[in-house]
């Protein structure tokens, strides 16, 4: 339960961090707070010769609007974009969602970006991203590109992220006026790996639904968003039977397998319960955010 | 690597592998063995220390990413002179502890909200400390000690207050 040998690197620019990437390639790992690659590291499922721990990055560390949405370093821990409170108005269902990663011992830790680079289908910032249609902005030895959340979750601990590329910046865009978000899961115990969970933020203007934004997490191999609730709800009522009929939709879409811990028909029931109780509080928060602002 | 670490207020330098994991440098190279491995995965919460005032997980970190920081482990609660801290204190009289493995770990996770001088509710105290693992007690008196460790923090921050002015 020790890790194997391994080259620890704190490069002190992203340039220098890209270097090493595109020096080591393979062998090389980025290291955030290491809260998933760490135990990797302990049970040997993972043994890299370099670490390149980019928390020591000057400028990375900070959570700063711009351009009508956040921008979070590859250094803002979880703990950090969680007791901002900017952040939490701006962006409710990232702020919705953090308090269910694990515990705070560990998101004191665990960083936003490291979350997204890790790219587990039941971890929930990838889901946040999804639905938010964030944009990941990706340094690698070939320059600088920008990747929409959508595509880059690509598959189980997958992402569109080559080995020699850095995510440097996750781009969240401000939520409109008059926006509430729930995040809802079940997991066996509190700050588990969730069995199945739904993140859902809604915009409301007058009582209706002006923009609606659903995924969800441990249901498949990547997050999935949940495009059919979406039209669901857009442009109705968030009442009782517009949100029973978006959940229902939404969850005959989904293609969940199977493990240890639940059957997929448990898991696509699972999904389609915290769907209509995350839309339910999402539609409450929304309209009492509206009045708020009016 | 050479790394430099704040342990307990007194400056470390130690010459360390850099696979070492933190909580076990702070047992093997400064025999501060307070600090338990339970699960060596990050779940348990018996490692726990502070990393620059935050409860961290020392056996999911290594030594090389704590390089510059101020680590605070169990043996920095009791006075000097052996005068358990509050917290301790209350664990105690709680009966919040049986084989006591655990509890360095449940110390070092409660102590931050409870330094922070708000009394906590049994709700808010189970909350704070469901990430820790416990095989013997069955929690009941762990949330008792916490609930009473920040009563009397709380109070002595209050009365510290009513004499400043």
């Amino acid at each position: 339960m020790k890790p194997s040998p391994v080259t620890y690197h704190a490069p002190a620019t992203v340039a220098e961090a890209v270097g090493l990437l595109a020096e080591h390639g393979d062998d090389a790992k980025v290291l955030g707070g290491g809260q998933s690659l760490l135990p990797l590291m302990n049970l040997r499922l993972a043994a890299p010769a370099r670490l390149v721990d980019v928390t020591r990055i000057d400028g990375l560390g900070a959570i700063e609007r711009r351009d009508g949405a956040f921008e979070l370093g590859a250094a803002v821990r979880q703990a950090q974009a969680e007791d901002d409170a900017a952040l939490a108005a701006a962006c409710p269902l990232l702020a919705a969602a953090l308090p269910h990663i694990a515990h705070r011992e560990i998101r004191n830790a665990g960083t936003v970006c490291g979350s997204l680079a890790h790219g587990d289908a039941a971890a929930e910032l990838p889901a946040v991203a999804l639905a938010l249609d964030a944009e990941l902005v990706v340094h690698g030895p070939r320059g600088v590109r920008t990747v929409a959340a959508d595509g880059f979750f690509r598959s189980f601990l997958e992402t569109a992220l080559e080995p020699d590329e850095l995510l440097a910046v996750v781009r969240l865009p401000v939520a409109p006026p008059g926006s509430g978000a729930a995040f809802h899961e079940l997991a066996r115990r509190a700050g588990d790996f969730a069995i199945a969970g739904v993140g859902a933020q809604l915009t409301m203007r007058d009582g209706t639904v002006t923009e609606a934004r659903v995924a969800c997490i441990g249901v498949g191999a990547a997050p999935v968003r949940a495009r059919a609730a979406e039209q669901a709800l857009a442009g109705g009522r968030a009442d009782e039977r517009t949100i029973a009929q978006a959940a229902r939709a939404a969850a005959a879409e989904l293609e969940p397998s199977e493990d240890l811990h639940a059957s997929a028909a448990f898991r696509r029931h699972a999904a389609e319960t915290l769907m209509r109780r995350a839309l339910h509080e999402a539609a409450a928060r929304a309209e009492s955010n509206g009045r708020e602002a009016s | 690597m050479k790394i430099t670490l704040t342990v307990n207020g007194s400056r470390r330098e130690l010459e360390v592998d850099d696979r070492r994991l933190l909580a076990d440098v702070l047992r093997e190279e400064l025999g501060l063995t307070g600090t338990k491995v339970g699960c060596s995965h990050g779940v348990c919460g018996s490692c726990t220390v502070h990393v620059d005032g935050r409860a961290v997980r020392s056996c999911i970190m290594l030594a090389v990413q704590a390089d510059g920081r101020a680590v605070r482990t169990v043996e920095d609660l009791a006075a000097p002179d052996g005068t358990l801290h509050p917290l301790q204190q209350a664990f105690s009289e709680e009966h919040a502890l049986q084989c006591g493995f655990c509890t360095p770990g449940f110390l070092m996770t409660a102590l931050p909200a409870v330094e922070a001088g708000a009394p906590l509710d049994a709700g808010q105290a189970r909350e704070l400390v469901s990430g820790n693992i416990c095989r013997c007690t069955g929690y009941d008196g762990i949330v008792g000690a916490v609930v009473r460790a920040s009563a009397i923090c709380a109070g002595a921050a209050a009365s510290g207050a009513e004499a400043e002015r």
